[in-house]
């Protein structure tokens, strides 16, 4: 595939991995947080811990937009698909995701009409299809795919389309890092920072990481060799005492963003005073609403939805996790009370997140030669 | 800069921990779900639980729970095969196919990986009030033609009506019967180690051309759906490897990850694929690209997983490749020992994964 193969060839990919080897000081122990759930996935399909010498660790973050949707919003969204004349859209990943009583793929079983789409646009054009029902677009992700559900939102407010609203979860992608960092138990070197995002926001948003909590920041493209090389560039600002924000992901992130995407964001939403997410609890001014201007097209406005809260277990233990404090296994409730077929925590319920990772690898995962 | 010890051994907790996963593991898949989801029929973890957990439990049968696609039936000494199947498929044309040529090939493979020569199919009709006389007759001529390639003969029938909106237009239900190859020794616990594992052609192109049938990714591409019978591919096979041919899987729902996976479990062995030797056309390789979607989970309607024994491998492999269709077969990896029950994967990037068994339905990701 043009455009594609070029970065997946697997001899550059030795040679960025001899360069790597060549880069880390023996007996030094380094942790990596990938932030973004893409780059876990990358890392994951093409087996580039594999690459990596044993003391290089990744740490998977909390950047999987649909594992860190809290439970009482899986909840609300379920009882709005409930809804007798509600169509619920989303995208596929969120399908699984368990609620207090089950994911929306167990309530599109009980009779709720929950549809999977691909973009926002196609929820509209449900919308259009079904003039006598409601349609509501359960908008998840970060500043990536923010945009596409303003543009979609601008459009049904140009067409003056009634039926059509969106139960707004879009989270941004600032401050969880900086509740990680803040956290005094926090063991981490280095970012990987998260590509996707950055079309959007650019990379300025990331030096604070650099800058305050001394910590380099590359931030890069998801093909193979773009992780291997963002993870060598992290490594040699370690070894060289460097610490500074990097873009390796140059060829699609400018280093202020987008700011035509930036601009309507602004306009169509604003941020919330806090939002919980699941593993990580409360953080301040972490996600979007629908502006004033938009209020009409707010599913939460217009339809009644329950807005409980619902605790995560106190034996769960993902903070930790994401913070790299313990391993899968210390967590109390690791293999017992949460399995990947019964996910408690933000961990376990991605297949990609560190618990599920470890409860299906295990000791497969924990092989690495030694340096 | 923190810096700690590398990966130190495990310790006694991370032990105990892993022996609990272990144990949960190794045991039979429950069904302990409240409602039927869709992740029940797409052939991954629930289908298995609700498969070993419900239906064989229930029905105790010896032949049943060695979950071949065909039992064993002896009758006086006759060797025979029986199997069974249902086709929902949505749309029910489709490039490359139909419903109707489904539901004779889906029977006629069932019955050709348990080694046996389809002799005759019984058809059953649900109709929904309302489809159109040429939509059927379509699909009748399409079963007759599909029913003569294969060399079967439709001996049995039968026919339903359902009020409109009690089906989706009609879904189609055969049984077949088959006499089992005397040159055949399959089963799904005879692998060994260092045995090679061959696919005979492209893999998810049937899932791939029905997910952009159904029209809602508003992408094109010119994938057909590769239904046809394998049973000239299997008889080659027997021919050229005979006994060292250990076990036979056609790879539809779930696709060849899923039966690598069943297998892997079956028969408590390993199991390594070399991705870049897996075939898989630009198109599918593209579609999948763009849709987030591994093509070794999808779907095909006429390609099979061979499990042959290592010295009979490149004539198997031969064998396959002159059948028709089977140009692009490929040896794809090989049976190790450890660790059991595991498929892992060497990237062509030249990392190493597991590939797990389908939790649900393939699901696009977004991030």
């Amino acid at each position: 595939m043009k455009f594609v193969d070029e970065f997946r060839d697997a001899e550059l990919g030795q040679v960025l991995a001899g360069e790597i080897l060549a880069t880390v000081e023996p007996g030094r122990h380094y942790k990596i947080m990938e932030v973004c759930g893409g780059h876990t996935h990358s890392i994951y399909k093409y087996g580039i811990d594999d690459l990596l010498p044993a003391n290089v660790e990744l740490v998977h973050g909390p950047g999987c937009p649909v594992c860190v949707i809290p439970m009482g919003r899986v909840d609300d969204g379920i009882a709005l698909a409930r809804e007798p004349d509600v169509i619920l859209t989303c995208f596929g990943d969120m399908m699984r995701i368990p609620g207090s009583d089950g994911s929306f793929l167990d309530a599109k079983a009980e009779g709720a009409d929950i549809r999977m789409v691909y973009s926002p646009l196609d929820a509209l054009r449900i919308a259009r299809e079904n003039p006598d029902r409601q349609v509501v677009f359960y908008a998840i992700g970060f500043e990536t795919t923010a945009p596409s559900t303003a543009l979609t939102l601008k459009r049904a407010k140009a067409e003056g389309i009634k039926n059509f609203s969106c139960m707004c979860s879009h989270v941004t992608i600032v401050p969880p890092l900086r509740a990680l960092l803040d956290s005094p138990d926090l063991r981490l070197d280095g970012f990987i920072g998260p590509g996707h995002v950055s079309t959007v926001v650019g990379a300025r948003p990331f030096e604070f990481i650099s800058e305050s909590y001394g910590k380099p920041v590359v931030v890069s493209g998801f093909e193979p060799l773009d992780v291997l090389q963002s993870i060598h560039m992290i490594l040699s600002q370690l070894t060289e005492d460097r610490c500074t924000v990097e873009n390796q992901y140059g060829r699609v992130v400018p280093y202020d963003g987008n700011l035509r995407a930036l601009e309507v964001l602004s306009e169509v939403f604003e941020l919330r005073p806090h939002f919980e997410w699941r593993g990580l609890g409360f953080i301040s001014q972490s996600a979007l609403r629908l502006s004033d201007a938009y209020a009409d097209f707010d599913a939460e406005q217009r339809f009644t939805v329950p807005g409980v809260r619902v605790a995560d277990p106190k034996a769960c233990q993902c903070g930790e996790v994401l913070k790299g404090v313990i391993k899968p296994w210390e967590c109390k409730v690791f293999g017992t009370a949460c399995t990947p077929e019964r996910p408690i925590g933000t961990c376990m319920v991605s297949p990609e997140g560190a618990c599920a990772a470890y409860y299906n690898y295990g000791r497969f995962a924990r092989e690495r030669e030694v340096v | 800069m923190a810096t700690e010890p590398a990966a130190a051994p495990p310790s006694d907790r991370e032990e105990k921990i892993l022996g609990i996963i272990e144990t949960a593991r190794s045991k039979r898949a429950k069904f302990r779900d409240e409602h039927i989801t869709m992740s029940h029929g797409a052939g991954g973890k629930a289908t298995q639980g609700l498969i070993e957990g419900l239906l064989v439990p229930a029905f105790a049968s010896e032949t049943l729970s060695a979950m071949g696609d065909a039992g064993a039936v002896s009758v006086n000494g006759l060797e025979l095969a029986l199997t069974t199947d249902s086709f929902v498929v949505k749309p029910i044309r489709f490039p490359g196919g139909s419903i109707g040529e489904l539901a004779v090939n889906g029977t006629v493979n069932d019955l050709a990986m348990a080694g046996a020569r389809p002799l005759a199919l019984s058809l059953s009709l649900i109709l929904e009030e309302g489809l159109p006389a040429d939509d059927l007759r379509a699909e009748v001529d399409a079963i007759a033609a599909a029913a003569r390639a294969a060399e079967v003969e439709i001996v049995a029938g039968d026919t339903k009506v359902v009020e409109r909106g009690h089906a989706d237009q009609m879904y189609l239900c055969t049984t077949g019967i088959g006499r089992r190859d005397p040159r055949a020794a399959l089963s799904t616990s005879a692998l060994r180690p260092g045995d090679r594992i061959l696919v005979s052609g492209p893999i998810g192109e049937h899932g791939t051309a029905i997910m952009l049938a159904r029209g809602d990714l508003g992408l094109d591409a010119e994938i057909e759906s590769d239904t046809r019978s394998l049973w000239p591919a299997v008889d080659a096979l027997l021919d050229a490897a005979g006994p060292s041919l250990r076990c036979l899987r056609d790879a539809t729902r779930g696709g060849v990850a899923s039966v690598l996976n069943e297998l892997a479990r079956a028969s408590s062995v390993a199991m390594i694929v070399r991705e870049a030797d897996v075939p898989v056309s630009a198109e599918v390789a593209g579609a999948s690209e763009l849709l987030g979607i591994d093509p070794m989970y999808v779907a095909n309607e006429g390609k099979l997983v061979a499990f042959v024994a290592p010295e009979a491998a490149d004539d198997a492999l031969a064998a396959l490749r002159g059948v028709p269709g089977g140009e692009d077969a490929a040896d794809i990896g090989e049976v190790k020992t450890e660790p059991p029950g595991m498929v892992l994967v060497a990237t062509a990037f030249g990392g190493k994964r597991v590939m797990d068994q389908l939790v649900g339905d393939p699901l696009p990701r977004i991030c």
